[in-house]
């Protein structure tokens, strides 16, 4: 039953972004079909908030966790924050790809690119964390203290680009304070894409949570085998 | 649009199909792995 959810995520998932694509390279106006910037900032602003999402999912489950101690929500955390960072790197190499293209550089230390670096290296260090700490409570724990410490530091890169005017261009979406740049019919294939996103997002998380529990059964079935060799 | 933007459109959207996809397979691969080791495990604790 699982697994026709996570295969039904995934083809609606790339049905949602082929057919995306179709509009983004040949339905939308000439005037937009000419700027070949915009159609990286589609997949950049899509696949940036996408990760977002999920490190703000990531934050409150780690928060339950802390609340609860049950291992299930660190084990969502743990994969949530896993296929977010796949998605922030992607966000991170197509706004560099852009900013080649568009200001001639591949990268500037302004703040929001800054703090979204920093972000990114956090949540990194989460993933290695759980690679260094052997003892679940201990891992969960501490990666637990520092998806919440990540999710300000997320809460910040979000809100920069409406703080600061810096190289960075202000938010493109209208729904966001200071927004200017697509006008509201243009701004729909970036939430199709969003959309898109979600679901493999969610279809990854599934994978990931199945070798969770697989590495939990091992774990036990290792103490097991100890307790008897003993 | 000229083709110097072609061709950074296309290494965008290369490049971030790239990142996604190398995921999935690495977590097909670390599928395959733990699966190993649940059937070398259930092993090791049948013999004991």
């Amino acid at each position: 039953m699982r697994d026709y959810f996570l295969y039904g995520f995934a083809a609606i998932a790339a049905m949602l972004l082929t057919w995306n694509l179709h509009h983004i390279f040949i339905d939308l106006p000439p005037v937009i079909q000419n700027v070949g910037a915009y159609k990286i900032v589609y997949m950049h602003v899509s696949i940036i908030l996408a990760s977002f999402i999920g490190f703000f999912v990531s934050l409150a489950a780690s928060s339950i966790y802390l609340a609860t101690g049950n291992l299930k929500y660190d084990a969502f955390a743990a994969g949530v924050t896993e296929v977010a960072v796949v998605y922030a790197t992607a966000g991170l190499a197509l706004g560099s790809l852009w900013g080649r293209f568009a200001w001639g550089i591949w990268w500037t230390w302004d703040a929001r690119l800054t703090s979204m670096l920093i972000c990114w290296l956090m949540y990194l260090g989460y993933l290695m964390l759980r690679q260094a700490i052997p003892e679940p409570t201990e891992r969960a724990r501490l990666c637990a203290v520092l998806s919440i410490f990540g999710g300000v530091g997320v809460t910040f890169v979000y809100k920069s680009i409406e703080w600061y005017r810096t190289q960075h261009p202000a938010p493109v979406l209208s729904f966001r304070q200071g927004a200017g740049g697509m006008g509201p019919g243009l701004e729909t294939p970036i939430y199709w894409n969003l959309l898109a996103l979600l679901f493999l997002g969610t279809a990854m998380i599934m994978v990931r949570m199945r070798q969770e529990q697989v590495s939990r059964e091992i774990d036990a079935l290792r103490r097991i085998a100890h307790s008897h060799a003993a | 649009m000229d083709p110097r933007e072609y061709s950074y459109v296309a290494y965008a959207y290369i490049t971030a199909w790239v990142i996604v996809i190398a995921y999935v397979v690495s977590l097909s691969f670390r599928d395959r792995k733990l699966r190993q080791e649940l059937d070398r495990v259930r092993r090791m604790v049948e013999k004991s």
